[in-house]
């Protein structure tokens, strides 16, 4: 650290003079909740020093696998973490699998706090007939698909039908359905990977329907994004007015962001966009619609004639008991049938057990805490989705971040955290991890994959060509 | 007080600011669908001026005095020039906000919202409907908010005092391990 002189801050000073050696700290996963949570120990703990892992070679978890192509703005969080991974006391090891390759208390022997910040890396399922037929996907794998996360490259969906159907009205739904019909100039600048830009070039998918089991004030999706698919070009919203009749005066005293949102979708349903009705009066080809479908809960995929694939899906039709967010849908008996080759089902992330040394609630699918402190062991933290569950925007993830690394100062400074034992740190990891024949992948290593995928991109005229091929990545680092 | 946690971090911050300034520049020019502060534009801000002219210069006439009053409720007060948007003055003079402008000026998060009084809030440049759809997602959403990167420092505004609103994590007891000097 430069500084070390006389003009060294009070409190380095003190860390250089002070006999307690410097407290060692882990963080597994490297999306925005691990960055985030280093980011802030690092910023106000002038002496800890931060290790963080990671299962994937790269980082930025959700950032770069998650955050939709068209939304460059958001990636710009990169540049922070970037600054965060090259500072002197701060350490990226990727292609290192927490619970296989070192367990927990692996690492709980080689550092005094270990922050478990590794998301939600499955997702919930419909649990209904015809789930698994070809042409029904979970959006997590769609997502993955298009941004090129390894474990989902050749997915290849099966985009011949004019009808796609996304069950789920979370921002995820809409980011789903925006990559469905944007016009392809637009996706050709983003970082999207060339194979998925191929397959949309030959998609034939022209209406996407969002389906919910609850009503319009439920939706999970935020203005921004509704805003954005109303505003895409060549696309036309058929929202039915019928469904957002009297909400008017129901959203009058609502919070704000409810009520802006509910108004944005009246004010679109009832709406006769000029140019569509010019472009239908003079007989111009129908352009690509989509819409919002409330009240329908999903009960069966339904097969082709031969069985083979998705030709449709059975819904029934559900009323709402109690009203707001706590609302419940409940099946009214009537059923409905609709036409569609292509499910896509974005009912929400989920997280998994890490490792058996961890307490883990598998009914709300988070690691039991408070603060982000795990309950009943010492030493061990949570943030972002594995703590509170897979919602929110980078805001909550980097509050809530902010939040468990508060935790770990305070258990730091309050002596919590006994910091007086040396622990080797990746001293120890790296022992370990030699013997099983893993071999990490530094911070210095990423970058020389990230200037192949700019390289790569450049003749394209796209910010990267993303490598889906974990074996290549490594090979660009001579692992 | 903040100025030990500067010192420590100075070389983290050095670089985490040289690249925000960059792409907040970049994103100016190349990304107009997405509503960068109008400031920019109509300035012709550069990537290099801020550093070049240095914070502590204050022979221009265009410089305005801003507080911010941040989560730990300090002060803190800088001369900003006039046309730079709040979120420049609090990365071009490395005050001490955590989190502050996360998406670099694009619209794209609200972590850069800050409160204003009632009477300057009125006086404020309109609101656009991409502003709002952000606040909306903003901790501590108040009638008087509006976010730093799409507000631009003006003449008037000299002894301006903003407010950065607390959040959940903010109501806890602030303990700066590494911050011994703070007085």
């Amino acid at each position: 650290m430069a500084g070390a002189g006389g003009r060294a801050p009070l409190g380095l000073r003190r860390w250089l003079s002070s006999p307690a050696p410097a407290p060692r700290v882990c963080v597994v996963g490297s999306g925005p909740a691990g960055f985030y949570t280093a980011q802030h120990i690092l910023k106000h703990h002038g002496g800890a020093l931060v290790d963080i892992y990671e299962k994937l070679p790269v980082p930025f978890g959700l950032v770069r696998f998650g955050v939709a192509p068209d939304h460059p703005e958001v990636k710009n969080v990169i540049n922070t973490f970037t600054q965060t991974a090259r500072s002197e006391r701060c350490a990226y090891y990727g292609n290192v699998t927490v619970g296989r390759d070192v367990t927990v208390p692996e690492l709980q022997q080689a550092y005094h706090a270990v922050v478990l910040s590794y998301g939600a890396e499955d997702n919930r399922v419909l649990g209904i007939p015809g789930e698994n037929l070809p042409g029904v996907y979970t959006a997590r794998a769609f997502v993955g698909w298009y941004n090129g996360l390894p474990e989902n490259r050749d997915l290849k969906p099966d985009l011949s039908c004019e009808t796609a159907l996304i069950l789920g009205h979370g921002n995820v739904a809409l980011d789903i359905a925006r990559i469905l019909l944007s016009p392809l100039q637009l996706l050709r600048k983003t970082d999207i990977t060339d194979s998925s830009l191929a397959a949309l070039a030959c998609s034939k998918v022209k209406r996407v329907w969002l389906v919910g089991r609850r009503g319009p004030l439920q939706v999970a999706f935020t203005i921004k994004e509704l805003r954005e698919m109303i505003n895409l070009p060549g696309a036309r919203p058929v929202l039915d007015p019928a469904d957002f009749t009297g909400l008017e005066s129901a959203v009058r005293d609502a919070p704000r962001p409810r009520k802006r949102l509910t108004e944005l979708m009246i004010k679109t349903a009832l709406e006769k966009p000029v140019e569509m009705q010019a472009a239908a009066a003079a007989g111009a080809a129908a352009p690509r619609e989509w819409g919002l479908k409330f009240q329908r809960s999903p009960q069966e995929v339904l097969p082709s004639a031969d069985g083979r694939r998705a030709r449709g899906i059975r819904m029934a039709l559900t009323c709402l008991e109690g009203s707001g967010d706590s609302a419940k849908a409940v099946p009214t008996g009537a059923v409905e049938e609709l036409e569609c080759g292509l499910v896509l089902s974005s009912i929400g992330y989920r997280s998994l057990p890490l490792d058996p040394a961890v307490p883990f609630d598998s009914q709300h699918g988070v690691i039991p805490n408070s603060s982000g402190r795990v309950q009943g062991v010492p030493g061990l933290y949570c943030s972002g989705w594995v703590k509170r569950g897979p919602t929110g925007v980078i805001i909550t993830t980097m509050n809530d971040s902010f939040d468990t690394a508060q935790s770990v100062l305070e258990d730091l400074q309050g002596g919590v955290l006994d910091t007086s034992p040396p622990r080797e740190g990746f001293g120890l990891v790296e022992s370990i991890l030699r013997s099983r024949g893993v071999r990490p992948v530094s911070f210095s290593d990423w970058e020389k994959i990230d200037a192949a995928e700019v390289a790569r991109g450049k003749a394209a005229g796209k910010p990267r060509e993303k490598i889906v091929d974990p074996v290549e990545m490594l090979q660009i680092i001579g692992h | 007080m903040a100025h030990s946690i500067l010192g420590l971090l100075r070389p983290l911050r050095r670089g985490l600011n040289g690249s925000k300034i960059r792409l907040i520049f970049l994103c100016g020019v190349t990304e107009q669908h997405h509503s960068p502060a109008k400031c920019w534009s109509e300035r012709g801000f550069s990537s290099t001026q801020g550093f070049q002219d240095g914070p502590e210069e204050s022979s221009s006439k265009d410089q305005v005095t801003v507080h911010f009053i941040n989560r730990d409720g300090e002060r803190l007060t800088t001369t900003a020039k006039e046309g730079e948007s709040l979120l420049e003055v609090v990365v071009n003079h490395n005050l001490a906000i955590d989190g502050f402008g996360a998406c670099e000026g694009t619209l794209a998060c609200s972590t850069c919202h800050l409160i204003f009084d009632k009477d300057t809030f009125q006086k404020l440049d309109a609101i656009s409907d991409e502003e709002l759809d952000m606040l909306d997602l903003a901790y501590g959403l108040t009638d008087t908010s509006r976010l730093g990167c799409q507000v631009c420092v003006k003449k008037w505004m000299d002894g301006l005092t903003v407010r950065v609103p607390m959040d959940v994590s903010d109501m806890r007891k602030q303990l700066e391990v590494g911050k011994q000097s703070k007085q």
